[in-house]
């Protein structure tokens, strides 16, 4: 494999796990506090059609990926009702929103533009643009680093580096703020958090909405970044790729990053199936690629790799005494 | 909050829940400006309006009470198997490698054998996260979907490179040997008097009745159905009574998987005649709605069983008559389940008010 190509399989990994990584951070708030969430694939589809859908009518990508966020908000309020307020049971919570939301975006596109439940081609202002970074051209002559900057690094839109940069984010927010340590706190022991004075509900209805907010990026970005508009289940069973990152990541932000990389790597070369076969010298069959982050994730999961301990309150209501 | 009397709790409470659920989808069929009513007619007539749309409704009623029996007895043992879908394919898988392998002479030949493979391999689908949770800990719900996914990648590299025949383009299997073929409830003496077109339901309909009684009987007849109970309610006070949490898990468990994986003998042997890519077509998801809402009992889930085909047929028959999109079952399905399994404390608080003065008085 010479250079050029794996600069372009590296390029397309950064595209592929950024949705990934959104919807990975998003996870971690909400399951950090202690509300499971397997709900993450419908508001990533809910985010990507209210996108694709505003920024086709109003022509422009900001105004989508509100209209996103708000979608993808609405879901995460709506299950911050059934397993906080309610305490129903969260998982079938969010299998119920991914029903709701693979179903309802069709009718929503399909009512809006009759396309066949896809909203139009997006282009121009209604897409997140490549953006260059500084000197990309001026050091593309740089032997090795230079073509890695110009092709790899530079040239994505805005919402790619939002990503990156929210990885550092969470790291600060979670161990470095108060709002952090009570986050992990309510997510191990909410009656200790109770005990402190703390409100149990506002706490978890705060990391409902990040997370709900972090999903609307990563389903903007689905629908005006890595393609053109939104199509009937176009997440494809990201949202849970995301959270079999989530768990392979130990709920930590950083390990978060590598895990989505890593499966984006693996999403990169299942479009590459010559590259693998030039490689390696056999093919790799492209199901065995697809099937290799949930293999991975049960691996860590039945603890050969380390443990992977979800936070001891997760999936429990609170009952708070009287 | 007050207790429901039990009548409530049994009837009322996934009454309401379905009635708030048809609510909210009538709301939806207006925002997106259609006729509810007209949504509702084509529902009814499309799925329960004549011997030929039962004939509909009775074939996916029928995967989904074995799907529904399967997260059923999980249930029971507090293990929540949302690997149906999963189990399901594999099932299918053996469902498809018992017909191609011989020239079956006869349906009745064939169908035990394609019985207890399907069964086999969904149970041994289902064993892997079983065994996990059992010994490693690993949460059952995240390894079942996981599971589901890599089940469907193995069926679609195994059709594609394996199964598919020579000069086929699809990826599917052969077509099974005629003697295959389960008679469908037009065939069968009597019934043709009712169903005078062919209709896809079949005598797998019978084996999912007879599934229903076996699970009621092991469940409250039998040792082991006391023993997963048990298990399900409290694990400390089973294991102080002695009761095994590993085998249990794993019993509990490889009967869901073997349930989930009957399903097949329907769809697989039944109707397609073939195994398809995702053969399941989300029953087994909707199998978790059809137990939710039956509430865990096999009457219930057989009355469940047939709302959910209601449903479903009837979703499909307004994609094909009306202008609002098939995917409106998606939504009314999502949203049963949203009611009955998440919100059902908020449908209880609301009952609850009705019944406080009552017992006030009482008191």
């Amino acid at each position: 494999m010479d250079y050029a190509i794996l600069l372009q399989i590296l390029d397309s990994t950064i595209r592929l796990a950024v949705p990934l990584l959104l919807a990975c951070l998003a996870g971690l708030y909400s399951e950090r506090s202690g509300i499971f969430d397997i709900g993450l694939e419908g508001k990533m589809l809910m985010a990507a059609m209210c996108t694709g859908a505003v920024a086709a009518m109003t022509g422009s990508v900001w105004v989508g990926l509100l209209a996103g966020i708000a979608g993808s908000v609405l879901f995460a309020v709506i299950h911050g009702v059934a397993s906080i307020t309610f305490r129903g049971n969260q998982l079938i919570s969010g299998v119920a929103l991914n029903f709701v939301a693979s179903g309802v975006t069709v009718l929503v596109a399909q009512s809006l533009f009759q396309q066949g439940g896809r909203t139009p081609p997006l282009s121009g202002d209604a897409r997140f643009n490549p953006i260059t970074l500084p000197f990309a051209d001026a050091l593309s002559g740089v032997p090795i680093l230079g073509p890695f900057y110009a092709d790899v690094v530079s040239g994505h839109g805005a919402l790619v580096y939002i990503a990156f940069l929210a990885v550092p984010a969470t790291w600060w927010v979670l161990y470095r703020t108060r709002f952090g340590l009570r986050l992990r706190a309510v997510g191990e022991n909410p009656a200790s958090v109770d005990t402190a004075g703390i409100s149990v509900v506002r706490l978890r209805y705060a990391a409902v909405v990040i997370t709900g907010l972090l999903c609307g990026l990563a389903g903007a970005y689905m629908a005006a970044g890595l393609q053109a508009g939104f199509g009937k289940e176009m997440t494809a069973g990201r949202g849970y790729i995301a959270l079999a990152a989530l768990i392979f990541a130990k709920w930590r932000p950083w390990y978060a990053l590598m895990a989505t990389l890593l499966f984006g790597f693996f999403q990169a070369l299942a479009l590459r199936p010559d590259v693998i076969r030039n490689t390696i010298g056999f093919d790799v069959p492209v199901p065995a690629l697809d099937a290799l982050p949930y293999i991975l994730t049960v691996i860590v999961l039945a603890g050969f790799v380390g443990r992977a301990i979800p936070p001891r309150a997760g999936g429990e209501p609170y009952v708070k005494e009287r | 909050m007050t207790r429901l009397p039990r009548w409530a709790d049994l009837v009322l409470v996934p009454f309401i829940s379905l009635a708030l659920a048809g609510i909210i989808s009538a709301i939806v069929i207006l925002a997106i400006g259609q006729s509810p009513w007209e949504a509702l007619r084509t529902m009814v007539t499309g799925s329960v309006g004549s011997a030929y749309a039962w004939g509909y409704t009775l074939y996916y009623a029928t995967s989904f009470m074995f799907t529904g029996l399967a997260v059923t007895v999980a249930f029971h043992g507090s293990l929540f198997n949302i690997g149906g879908e999963g189990q399901a394919q594999l099932g299918g898988l053996g469902v498809a490698l018992v017909c191609l392998a011989l020239p079956w002479p006869h349906w009745t030949l064939a169908l035990p054998v394609a019985m207890v493979a399907g069964a086999i391999f969904g149970a041994a689908w289902a064993a892997v996260p079983a065994y996990l949770q059992a010994r490693r800990g690993s949460h059952i719900v995240i390894t079942t979907i996981m599971f589901n996914y890599i089940g469907a990648a193995l069926i679609i590299y195994l059709l594609v490179n394996v199964l598919k025949p020579a000069g086929q383009m699809d990826p599917a299997t052969a077509r099974f040997p005629a003697g295959t073929a389960l008679p469908t409830l037009s065939d069968l003496p009597l019934l043709s008097l009712i169903f005078d077109k062919k209709v896809p339901a079949n005598v797998t309909l019978f084996v999912a009745l007879i599934a229903c009684w076996l699970v009621w009987l092991i469940l409250w007849r039998t040792r082991l159905g006391y023993e997963i109970r048990a298990f399900g309610k409290s694990e400390p006070a089973a294991i102080y009574a002695g009761i095994s949490p590993f085998k249990v898990t794993m019993i509990a468990m490889l009967i869901s998987g073997a349930l989930a994986g009957l399903m097949s003998i329907n769809n697989v042997m039944g109707e397609s005649g073939r195994l398809l890519q995702n053969s399941s077509e989300g029953a087994g998801f909707i199998g978790i709605a059809v137990a939710l809402m039956g509430r865990n009992h096999p009457i219930g889930v057989f009355l469940a069983a047939i709302l959910f085909g209601m449903l479903y047929q009837g979703g499909a028959e307004i994609g094909l008559w009306t202008s609002i999109p098939i995917e409106l079952r998606t939504v009314v399905q999502g949203l049963v389940i949203l009611f009955t399994g998440a919100l059902d404390q908020m449908v209880r608080m609301i009952l609850g008010i009705f019944f406080r003065p009552r017992r006030m008085e009482a008191a």
